[in-house]
């Protein structure tokens, strides 16, 4: 029996379309588009200004406070503005725009593809390589690598749990480069280790990705305390609560942190970002992004530059079809849909999805049968034919009892529900609400 | 026979008797004494619970009206000045007045203003789709046309155009509870002051981009050109994030920032129409 | 490209699962039942199910159309499933006039009133079913025997079901005893089994409704919560009354086959809208249907209890839901 979670999550369509092609460097575009803001937390502050001349790997945005991360200019050339420009969402803000000017680095940056295993440097110096590079969560939750490996005072970390699950349809690219970089990521796994100072670490692949468990399980016994471990595929797994207690089976409690049950989870492309920012002093300016989709001729693995637009992503996998209905950034689980795409390439840009009309459109809503699918589901235990309902009749307090907080968007019920109820948009409405009350209380 | 309904009739009157006197000694026991002028305040209240006081509801105003002493920050918008004077006689107080309300929409985004630039495919509910992103135009600051603000319009007095897909405020039937106000989560709504003959001039635009963006989301955007401040004499209009507002309490509706709007952005609502420029010279040429 | 790109918030994919896709399974999954009752019954059967079926169906619409003023959802198959379960409870001699007035209280009174599907607090075939046999009692406790297509409506043969006679007799014989005496020609286990008995038309073929059962289970339309703890309940139940006075009780196998007991466990207590929605929830509910039929049964005036039973339930449903939760993830911290 392979190990999983034990409670609800669903079995959507895989899709890995994209899973046996290579990743291939984008060419650079004419233009970068950087946010400021591409991490949780406090927004960077800008640096550099109009007119000035930037390399690739130079820092262009410094972290503000501590929970947030430092932005590099992901390729050379001349900053044309700073200014407010729409991100993923639409809303507009502050972001570099750099023209490209050829592809010159900053000297610091080691370019070359030669392995570096040994590890020189002392956990505090990889935290603090890892803060100035601007690591940060590669699965989509853009959570500051730093933060995650500063444990607390008080608390303990005993096991490192590297995520690479890959449990969202059509997503790719943690998948490519577990097959293509394993030595690399498994470096880059030591190095957290070292940071976080425990001497185990476990490496959670899905069993749809039987190639990478194979080629990981081969060199991971030349490192000292990594395992690697199959996990049954199932939606969400990849979820960090999930995740640990497939593998570990300890309960993250409501509202705490993964290292209250001394662990910390990263990604399988932190991991790597990890590796070449602390072994390759490489800032982190370009990631996996997969383009995908059912109506495309060819799906693609790509590395591209941060601030790259989506539109040119999509243009080098030979457009879009005709039958494009949606595009959606991240998997389809829990990407958000863009409306332009005029919007950058971003540190937690996982995928590019493109949907056709047929497979994207929402079905007419019914009533509620009470068939209770979105309850045996939710991996959370949460009821969210309850916790929609309550939003709905604005009674916030009843939701917050119920647990409306811990509900971490995965949107299993709205997938699973025979009646095509919103249950996640109302869901997260009452966690918009729900959120500012508990913020007001605190402040009093 | 007849003793099986004598005893039916005895046991079910007893058990009367004793419903009745516990009844009785509960309802005597935990009476909650309630000022009886509350009840009247009640009374006099439009009973329309709608919200817009700032209380639950009209019991909940009526029981603040009688606690407190004055009649500061109390005031009922369905009800206005003759509500509120009731009110008063009842308690004994003045009621000072209030000038009458009413809710304006400032976005002016139809169709053909603002081109559309994506399709929102989702829940229809206003506050979702901000949440989610900047809505089906390039403007991330105008209404998104899912009609919030309507259904919690408790007077009727709102309803979604179906050709400007904007919603629109029947004047008469607007009471300014602010309902509205509070539903719209990009705040386009505001409450004016109401004019006579209900006529009003507002910038009916809350785009706060830079000129440049603002007009290519939208033809009648407020660009912020400051072209409408300088005309008016009465420090009415301030300008702000490149979003110029006119001040209802200070506007005296001379109509002069209208004609200068460069983009068409300022509204002038229940005027009579101005008279061309070739009718002034001849109306001169006639004096 | 001209066409706009369409924006909605995530997921982006869905199931394939629908309220009318479940509602059709629920009618294949009584479909095994309906034609072992139509072999056993004859025209008869074919013609009580239909009308009770095309009854529901125009009831429903023409109050979503004209009372209710509201899209008709008819296609949603809710209806049928309605139909159905209430013609399963009917004998099958019963007047399509009855029939239909029971239709009509069903749909109307046990479904509409509240809101239509999603919103009744009790099964509206269970409610339907009640007042039928509330107001005509004479005509709903005669069942025919079977006599197949060639049985005439009029003079069918009519006997007393194993049940009211157990009900009669409690105290007094064992089943065993029973089960010997010609005179009552209780029907064996064998019969139950294969439904070659005289009864409500759903009630009679036990094989029938576990086939129905099985389908649900492997199709995952219900979960198997609500059914095995009825039955286990019953069983235990009963088994404790029979192992206590053999004499005077009747086994629990023979209360598991007779009467409505497979019926209402498989189709009409895991009805979605008026069962419990947490696993926790449909155990209790499970239970408790099974502890007040068999109270009913064995103590009670009525030879049968699953009907009241369920809907005593039902109307339990909505408290069981506020104080049986699901087990919420990080709730108590066991780490290991």
């Amino acid at each position: 029996m392979l190990k999983t979670f034990p409670k609800g999550g669903v079995h959507p369509p895989e899709n890995k379309i994209s899973s046996g092609v290579p990743i291939e460097a984008m060419p650079l575009p004419e233009q970068v588009i950087i946010p400021v803001n591409q991490h949780l937390g406090a927004p960077a502050e800008a640096v550099v200004e109009k007119g000035e001349t930037v390399k690739a790997g130079q820092i262009i945005a410094r972290s503000k406070g501590f929970v947030s991360a430092n932005i590099h200019s992901s390729v050379s050339g001349k900053v044309l503005k700073v200014d407010k420009m729409p991100d993923a969402s639409g809303y507009k803000q502050t972001s570099v725009v750099i023209n490209v000017e050829g592809d010159e680095w900053l000297e610091t940056v080691d370019r070359s593809k030669e392995l570096k295993k040994n590890i020189s440097l002392s956990g505090e110096e990889i935290i603090k390589k890892c803060a100035e590079n601007g690591i940060v969560g590669m699965g989509g939750a853009t959570f500051p690598s730093h933060v995650k490996l500063s444990i607390p005072q008080g608390k303990k970390c005993d096991v490192l749990i590297i995520n690479g699950v890959e449990c969202e349809p059509y997503l790719t690219s943690d998948h490519r480069l577990m097959i293509e970089k394993p030595e690399e990521l498994l470096t880059g796994t030591s190095l957290l280790m070292k940071a976080l100072g425990v001497n185990r670490a476990f490496i959670g692949i899905e069993n749809n990705k039987k190639d990478a468990i194979d080629k990981l399980k081969g060199l991971a016994s030349s490192y000292d305390g990594i395992s690697i471990h199959a996990l049954k595929v199932k939606y969400p797994q990849g979820a960090e609560k999930q995740l640990i207690k497939a593998l570990i089976n300890r309960e993250v409690p409501s509202g705490g942190l993964p290292v209250d049950v001394g662990t910390v989870v990263h990604n399988a492309g932190t991991a790597f970002a990890v590796y070449e920012a602390v072994q390759k002093n490489k800032p982190l300016v370009e990631r996996v992004v997969t383009v995908s989709g059912k109506g495309l001729d060819k799906t693609l693995n790509l590395l591209a530059r941060i601030g790259t637009p989506v539109s040119k992503l999509i243009e080098y996998a030979g457009g879009l079809p005709e039958s494009t209905a949606k595009v959606v950034n991240g998997g389809p689980m829990m990407g958000k849909a863009l409306g332009s795409l005029e919007v950058p390439v971003t540190k937690g840009t996982s995928g590019i999805i493109i949907f056709r009309d047929e497979e994207s459109r929402r079905k007419e809503k019914g009533p509620c049968i009470r068939c209770a699918r979105c309850i045996s589901v939710c991996p959370m235990g949460l009821e969210p034919y309850l916790l929609m309902t309550l939003t709905e009749k604005e009674l916030y307090e009843r939701a917050e009892k119920d647990r409306i907080m811990d509900c971490m968007e995965c949107g299993s019920c709205s997938f699973t529900c025979p009646a095509n109820r919103p249950l996640l948009d109302y869901i997260r409405l009452g966690k918009a609400y729900v959120g500012k009350i508990i913020r007001e209380r605190k402040q009093k | 026979m007849s003793s099986v309904v004598l005893i039916t009739i005895i046991s079910l009157s007893l058990l009367g008797v004793i419903a009745a006197l516990i009844l009785y000694f509960v309802a005597s026991k935990f009476k909650v004494y309630e000022d009886p002028l509350i009840d009247e305040v009640e009374a006099a209240l439009p009973a329309a619970n709608c919200g817009g006081c700032g209380f639950a509801g009209c019991r909940n105003f009526a029981e603040a009206l009688v606690k407190s002493d004055t009649f500061e920050g109390l005031s009922c918008p369905v009800g206005g000045n003759e509500t509120m004077a009731l009110v008063a006689k009842i308690l004994g107080r003045e009621a000072p007045e209030v000038e009458p309300r009413v809710a304006v929409v400032r976005c002016n985004g139809t169709p053909g203003h603002r081109k559309k630039t994506s399709r929102y495919d989702g829940e229809l509910n206003c506050t979702i789709a901000h949440n989610l992103y900047r809505g089906e135009t390039d403007c991330q600051y105008g209404c998104l046309g899912l009609g919030e603000c309507v259904d919690a319009c408790d007077f009727d007095a709102m309803y979604m155009d179906s050709k400007t897909e904007l919603p629109v405020i029947i004047d008469d039937k607007c009471v300014a509870c602010g309902a509205c106000v509070r539903a719209c989560p990009r705040d386009i709504i505001e409450l004016r002051k109401r004019a006579r003959k209900d006529r009003k001039i507002f910038v009916s635009c809350v785009n706060k981009d830079k000129g440049g963006p603002a007009r290519k989301a939208c033809a009648v955007a407020c660009i912020g050109c400051g072209k409408c401040q300088e005309v008016c004499n009465f420090d009415a209009i301030t300008i702000e994030n490149n979003l110029a507002f006119i001040d209802s309490d200070k506007c005296k509706l001379c109509r002069k920032c209208e004609p200068v709007c460069p983009t068409g952005a300022i509204l002038e609502i229940n005027f009579p129409p101005r008279k061309s420029e070739q009718t002034k010279e001849a109306e001169k040429a006639e004096a | 490209m001209n066409k706009l790109l369409t924006v909605s918030p995530s997921p982006h994919e869905y199931s394939r699962e629908s309220t009318r896709k479940l509602m059709y399974g629920v009618v294949i999954a009584l479909a095994p039942a309906l034609l072992a009752t139509i072999w056993f019954f004859g025209w008869a059967a074919l013609i009580v199910t239909s009308v009770s079926v095309v009854s529901c169906i125009i009831f429903e619409y023409l109050i979503q159309k004209f009372i209710l003023r509201i899209k008709p959802t008819i296609t949603d198959g809710s209806a049928i499933v309605t139909g159905l379960l209430l013609a399963f409870c009917l004998p099958s001699n019963l007047p399509p006039g009855l029939v239909i007035l029971g239709a009509l209280v069903a749909i109307g009174i046990g479904k509409m009133t509240f809101g239509g599907l999603g919103n009744n607090p009790f099964n509206p075939a269970l409610v339907g079913r009640v007042f039928l046999f509330l107001s005509f009692p004479a005509q709903m406790t005669t069942w025919p025997l079977p006599g197949g297509f060639n049985a005439s409506f009029t003079d069918a043969l009519t006997g007393a079901t194993p049940l009211s006679i157990l009900n009669e007799n409690y105290d007094k014989a064992g089943i065993d005893v029973l089960m010997s005496d010609p005179e009552l020609s209780m029907p064996g286990y064998q019969e139950l089994f294969w439904g070659n008995m005289g009864g409500s038309l759903g009630e009679i073929a036990a094989f029938a409704l576990i086939i129905g059962l099985g389908y649900m289970l492997i199709r995952k339309i219900i979960t198997w919560h609500i059914p095995v703890s009825i039955l286990l309940t019953v069983t235990v139940f009963t088994g404790i009354l029979w192992l206590a006075r053999p004499e005077a009780n009747a086994d629990p196998l023979y209360h598991l086959m007779t009467g409505g007991l497979l019926l209402g466990a498989i189709f009409m207590a895991t009805d979605y809208v008026t069962s419990p929605m947490s696993k926790k929830g449909m155990i209790i509910y499970g239970t408790g249907i099974g502890v007040i039929t068999v109270l009913i049964r064995r103590f009670g005036a009525y030879p049968e209890g699953v009907q009241f039973a369920i809907l005593i339930m039902n109307a339990f449903t909505p408290l069981i839901n506020i104080y049986m939760k699901p087990k919420r993830f990080g709730e108590e911290v066991k780490n290991g």
